[in-house]
C-alpha cells in the first residue's frame, strides 16, 4: 500500500506492506534516528511522536499513521540538542541508542506535566529502557533539563 | 581522604586537584564528545550505514536442542525471486574455531564451525540465507526445508560430566593449549590449585561454614542488537563493518576461518549501542563475509532481540560450593572454592570465567594460611555462554561474599568488621595473582593501590552501618533491611592486553589521534583524548580522535577484562609524551636554541632571550615552510601492562522486603570505589551506577527459564526483565581519592567493577530481614516466600 506520512513536517509518500510497522517503513525511508531494540514495544528506542503523543514505533502500524504528522528526534532538533547538553553534563549519554527515544519522550513530558515530581518523571519515562547508565544520571539530567525548560517559559 | 565525586545529584563531580598533583584534562568530567550527535540520532550504528543495497542475510535456526541434519532441501527457497544464495555446511570449510573475540591463540576450545552437520541448542544455525530484501529473506527461510535426526540433548548441567550423550563427537575440534579440554566427558575446560592444605586447615579451623550457591545464566540485553555488514572495496578487499568490541580479533579469527590473507580484510567499528561483553565475540560478521565472498555483493544481518537472546552469549551459569574455616577471634583461615560452570553448547570463555571466578574473589582475602580452587566447565544443550561484564567474579563474589557473611554470623561479628579484619590492604599482596591468571600463569604484584578500607569505612557512614540494627520493621510485614559485599576487578589482563595510539600534529595546531581502542559508549573516546590532552597539556577540543579500525587505526586488543582506560590510555599516554619531545625538538631548532631550553605552555613555545613561536605557526612550518626539514609530526606507541591493578569496590544496600508477597524493593544502594584516579569522574560514576543496576537486575529480575525440550522461554523483554527506571530506589556512588602509579595518571578500571556486589549484598540484606539465606540467584518474590514459609517450619 502506499500513504501520506507527514515526517518531521514534510508529506512524505511512503509504500509498504499493510502489516509494517512504522519504526521499519521510517527506517527504510532513510529516518535511521528511529533505533529498534525490542521489536515488542518494550524498551522506547523506537519512540516518535504521532500527532504529538508518544508512541512506540516498532508496535504501531504504519498503516495508522496515514495522514498523521509524525515526528522523530530530527523533527524537535533543537530541544533535543539541548537536552543532550544536560545528558552529556551528567555522563549519562552512554551508548545512545536508546537516546533520540528517550530525548522524544522527555520532551514530551516536558510539554505535558508543569513541575512532575521525581515519582511522576520515573513512571512517566519508565517505558524508555537504559542498560547503560542505572538511570541516576539519566534522573539527574532529565530533572536539570525541565527546570531549565520551565525556566525560559 | 576525600570523597571527590559528591553525596547528590548536583554536587560537582569536578575537581582538579586530588592530593599531590594538579590536572587540567584529567580528573574531570568532560561531556562525552559525542554526546550531541547520539541524541539526536545521527546515522552512527551499524545499522544505520548499512547501504541499501546490501542482500539481508537471515539464519535458518534449529528447533532442536540437539540433532543431526540428515538433508537440507533448498530448492523451493532458491526458486523464490530475489534469493541470493543459501548456505549450509557443505559450503562452509571445515576449520574449528571458536567465536570468543580473545587474543591469540585463543584460551577457548576451537569446537564450532561456521555451519556443522549437528545442531546443539534451540538457534543453532543450520543455513544462511540472502536475499534482496527483508520479506523475501525470511519466506526463504520458512522454504529451507532441514530435515533432521533428533538426538537426546543435555540440559541439566549437573548431569552433563560422562553424560551419554556426547555433545561434541566431532574428531576436528581441538584446545589451543591445555585447558582441560575433555569433549568426550562434556567437560570444555577445568582448572585446580591449591596454597598450603586446605583439608588440614580447614580440619584445624575452631568455625567452619559451607554451602553452595548458583546463579543464572544472565543476558546482557545491549539495547542495540548485534549487526554487522560488509562489501567489497575497489580492491577486492573484504570490507566489515560491525557492533563489535574487538575489530582485530574478529579480524584474524574471520580471515584464518575464511582462510583469507589478514591483509585482504578490514573490520571497522561505528558507533555501538552497548556491549557489556556480549559484542566480544564473532556471533554475525562471519556471515555476512561468507555471503559477500559467495556472492560479491554487500550483505546486512542485524539480529532480531528474540534471536539476541536464543543465539548469541549469555553468563555463564555456575554452582559453586563455598567452604570457610576460621579462628573463634574472626581471622579467616581457609577458603576452599569448587564451581560448576555451564558453557552451554560451545566453549566460549569457558577456562577464563571459570578462572576469574577465583582469580578476582580470592586475593580479597589473603591473609588465609591455605587457599583451594578448583572448578569444571561443562557443554549442555543451551544457549552458549560468553563473556559478560562481571566475568565469574560476580558469580564467585555472589558465593564468597555470602558465605563471608554467614562466617560473620557465626562468629557472631558484625559482617563489616569480619571483612575489614580480613581484606587485602594497600602494598600487600595475594599468591592467588603469580598463579591464576586468565588461561595461564597470573602475573605477581603488590597492590599499590587500594583503598578498599575507606571504602567499607565510608561506606558504612553513607548508610549508617548499625551492626545491631541490620533489620527493622516498618509497617505490617514490611522489613527494611541491609546488606554489605565488597568487591575487586582487574584492569586488563597483564602481559596478553595490547593497546597502540598514534597522535599527529596537523596544519592548524591541531592533534588527531587514532587509536585502536573501542568506545562501547563507556566513553573511551573522550577519556583517552583527555589523556592526550593532559600529556601534550593542550585544550581537549583541539583533539579530533578516531578509533576501531583495522586499516586506519593502530592495533588494540579491544574493549574487554576492564582494559582500555588502562592499556589504551597508557599508549595514548607514551605516544602524546613521545610526540611531545618531537614538537619541543623541532621548535627548538627553528629557534636555534637546545630542545632543553624550549618550553611548551600549550600554545607556545618558549625559550630564553624572549624566544617564542606559536604551535600555530609551527604546525604550518612543519609541513609547508621548513623546506627539507618539513615533516609529519606523528608518535605511535603500545603499552602491555605488567600488572592487573584491581579496583575495588564496597557496597551497601538497603532493601524492603515484603514477608506476605516475598518481593525485594531496593531502596538504596550506597557504593564507594577505588578506580585509581579518575580520568573523568562522571563517566566512572556512570559506570559504576550502570553496573550496579545490571547486577540488581540478576539479583532480582532477570530469571532465564527454559522449556523441558530445551527452547528459551524468556526470550524476549516481556519475558525477561531488565531493570526500569521505577524499579530501584536510588543508587549513590562515590569514588575514593586513590593513585595506581602504574596507570595513566593513577587511572585504574571502573568497567565492570560496578557490577560484582549486588547479589551477594542483596542475599545478606534478605539474611538481615529474615534470617533465611538464599542460595539461588534470582531472589524472585517464589523463591524468598517459599524460603522464609520453609524457615517458619
Amino acid at each position: 500500500m502506499t500513504a501520506t506520512i507527514v515526517v518531521n513536517g514534510i508529506a512524505e509518500r511512503l509504500s509498504f506492506a499493510p502489516g509494517d510497522m512504522l519504526a521499519d517503513v521510517l527506517r527504510a525511508a532513510g529516518h535511521v534516528e528511529v533505533k529498534k531494540g525490542c521489536d515488542t514495544g518494550n524498551c522506547g528506542a523506537c519512540t516518535v511522536l504521532v500527532d504529538g503523543t508518544p508512541v512506540l514505533s516498532c508496535a504501531f502500524l504504519a498503516a495508522r499513521a496515514e495522514g498523521k504528522a509524525v515526528t522523530t528526534v530530527q523533527g524537535v532538533e533543537k530541544e533535543a540538542a539541548r537536552f543532550a547538553a544536560f545528558l552529556g553534563a551528567e555522563g549519562a549519554d552512554q551508548c545512545g541508542f536508546c537516546a533520540p527515544g528517550f530525548a522524544l519522550t522527555v520532551i514530551a513530558l516536558s510539554r505535558e506535566i508543569q513541575n512532575p515530581t521525581d515519582e511522576q518523571i520515573k513512571a512517566y519515562l519508565s517505558g524508555n529502557l537504559c542498560r547503560c547508565t542505572g538511570y541516576e544520571s539519566q534522573h539527574r539530567a532529565v530533572r536539570r533539563f525541565l527546570e531549565a525548560t520551565h525556566a525560559r517559559h | 581522604m576525600r570523597d571527590i565525586s559528591g553525596l547528590t545529584g548536583h554536587a560537582p563531580a569536578d575537581t582538579s586537584i586530588s592530593s599531590d598533583k594538579i590536572f587540567s584534562s584529567v580528573r574531570k568530567s568532560s561531556p562525552k564528545i559525542d554526546a550531541e550527535g547520539l541524541v539526536l540520532g545521527r546515522p552512527a550504528y551499524t545499522d544505520d550505514l548499512a547501504p541499501s543495497n546490501a542482500l539481508v542475510v537471515k539464519l535458518v535456526r534449529s528447533p532442536h536442542a540437539y540433532a543431526r541434519i540428515v538433508s537440507i532441501d533448498a530448492s523451493r527457497a532458491l526458486a523464490l525471486p530475489g534469493v541470493a544464495c543459501v548456505l549450509t555446511w557443505k559450503d562452509c570449510p571445515r576449520t574449528p574455531y571458536t567465536r570468543a573475540g580473545q587474543g591469540f591463540p585463543e584460551p577457548s576450545p576451537r569446537d564450532k564451525f561456521i555451519l556443522d552437520e549437528y545442531v546443539r541448542y534451540v538457534g543453532d544455525e543450520a543455513a544462511v540465507v540472502a536475499a534482496v530484501d527483508e520479506e523475501t529473506a525470511l519466506k526463504a527461510v520458512s522454504l529451507v526445508d532441514v530435515k533432521y535426526e533428533v538426538l537426546e540433548p543435555v540440559l541439566d548441567f549437573e548431569k552433563a560430566i560422562d553424560n551419554p550423550s556426547v555433545i561434541h563427537p566431532e574428531p576436528e575440534i581441538y584446545e589451543n593449549f591445555p585447558i582441560g579440554f575433555e569433549p568426550k566427558r562434556n567437560i570444555a575446560a577445568a582448572y585446580r590449585m591449591e596454597v598450603g592444605k586446605v583439608e588440614e586447615e580447614l580440619a584445624r579451623s575452631e568455625v567452619r561454614i559451607e554451602g553452595a550457591w548458583s546463579t543464572q545464566a544472565q543476558c546482557h540485553v545491549a539495547l542495540e542488537p548485534h549487526a554487522a555488514f560488509s562489501y567489497l572495496d575497489l580492491q577486492g578487499r573484504l570490507n566489515i563493518v560491525s557492533s563489535t568490541q574487538n575489530p582485530w580479533h574478529t579480524r584474524r579469527i574471520i580471515g584464518m576461518t575464511l582462510g583469507k590473507s589478514l591483509k585482504d580484510i578490514r573490520v571497522v567499528k561505528p558507533r555501538i549501542g552497548g556491549g557489556f561483553g556480549a559484542k566480544q565475540t564473532i556471533h554475525v560478521e562471519v556471515f555476512v563475509a561468507l555471503v559477500t565472498l559467495k556472492t560479491g555483493k554487500p550483505a546486512r544481518l542485524s539480529l532480531t532481540r528474540k534471536e539476541v537472546f536464543r543465539a548469541t552469549f549469555t553468563r555463564h551459569q555456575m554452582r559453586i560450593e563455598v567452604r570457610l574455616g576460621a579462628s573463634r577471634s574472626g581471622e579467616l583461615r581457609a577458603i576452599d572454592m569448587f564451581v560448576l560452570s555451564n558453557t552451554g553448547a560451545y566453549g566460549e570463555h569457558a577456562l577464563t570465567t571459570l578462572m576469574v571466578a577465583g582469580s578476582k574473589t580470592l586475593p580479597l582475602y589473603n591473609k588465609v594460611a591455605s587457599v583451594r580452587f578448583g572448578g569444571d566447565v561443562v557443554y549442555t544443550n543451551k544457549v552458549s555462554a560468553g563473556a559478560f561484564r562481571g566475568y565469574g567474579a560476580i558469580q564467585g563474589l555472589y558465593a564468597l561474599e555470602s558465605a563471608i557473611d554467614e562466617m560473620a554470623a557465626k562468629l557472631g561479628m558484625d559482617p563489616a568488621e569480619f571483612r575489614k579484619k580480613n581484606m587485602i590492604r594497600e602494598g600487600e599482596t595475594s599468591e592467588v595473582f603469580r598463579i591464576m591468571g586468565e588461561g595461564t600463569e597470573g602475573v605477581a604484584m603488590t597492590v599499590d593501590s587500594c583503598k578498599l578500607d575507606y571504602c567499607v569505612r565510608r561506606g558504612m557512614e553513607l548508610v549508617g552501618w548499625d551492626p545491631k540494627e541490620l533489620s527493622r520493621e516498618v509497617g505490617p510485614g514490611k522489613l527494611r533491611a541491609r546488606g554489605m559485599a565488597i568487591a575487586m576487578q582487574g584492569s586488563s589482563i597483564p602481559l596478553i592486553d595490547m593497546g597502540s595510539a598514534r597522535i599527529e600534529l596537523q596544519d592548524g595546531g591541531s592533534f588527531k589521534l587514532h587509536v585502536g581502542a573501542t568506545d562501547l559508549g563507556t566513553g573511551s573516546d573522550t577519556i583517552l583524548a583527555q589523556i592526550a590532552a593532559e600529556e601534550l597539556g593542550v585544550e581537549l577540543k583541539d583533539i579530533a580522535v578516531y578509533s576501531s579500525d583495522t586499516d586506519h587505526t593502530p592495533y588494540d586488543t579491544g574493549a574487554y577484562a576492564s582494559s582500555t582506560t588502562y592499556v589504551s590510555g597508557s599508549a595514548v599516554q607514551k605516544a602524546a609524551r613521545s610526540l611531545k619531545r618531537q614538537m619541543i625538538a623541532a621548535a627548538a631548532a627553528k629557534l636555534g636554541v637546545a630542545p632543553g631550553e624550549v618550553e611548551f605552555d600549550g600554545k607556545t613555545f618558549k625559550a630564553s632571550g624572549g624566544k617564542s613561536l606559536t604551535l600555530y605557526d609551527q604546525s604550518f612550518n612543519t609541513l609547508y615552510r621548513d623546506g627539507e626539514a618539513m615533516r609529519t609530526l606523528s608518535a605511535t606507541e603500545s603499552f602491555t601492562g605488567h600488572k592487573s591493578p584491581p579496583p575495588y569496590l564496597a557496597g551497601f544496600v538497603e532493601i524492603e522486603l515484603d514477608t506476605q508477597t516475598g518481593k525485594v524493593d531496593v531502596i538504596d544502594y550506597a557504593a564507594v570505589v577505588d578506580s585509581g584516579n579518575p580520568i573523568n569522574p562522571n563517566l566512572v560514576k556512570v559506570q559504576v551506577e550502570g553496573g550496579i543496576l545490571q547486577g540488581i537486575g540478576m539479583a532480582l529480575y532477570e530469571d532465564v527459564r527454559y522449556s523441558e525440550s530445551g527452547r528459551l522461554l524468556s526470550d524476549s523483554l516481556l519475558g525477561y526483565a531488565v531493570p526500569t527506571r521505577a524499579d530501584v530506589g536510588r543508587i549513590r556512588v562515590e569514588i575514593a581519592d586513590s593513585y595506581e602509579p602504574s596507570g595513566p595518571f593513577g587511572a585504574k578500571s571502573a568497567g565492570e567493577i560496578g557490577i560484582d556486589t549486588p547479589p551477594a549484598a542483596i542475599a545478606n540484606a534478605i539474611y538481615a530481614a529474615t534470617g533465611v539465606r538464599l542460595y539461588d540467584l534470582p531472589f524472585t518474590p517464589e523463591k524468598v516466600l517459599k524460603a522464609i514459609k520453609k524457615a517458619r517450619g
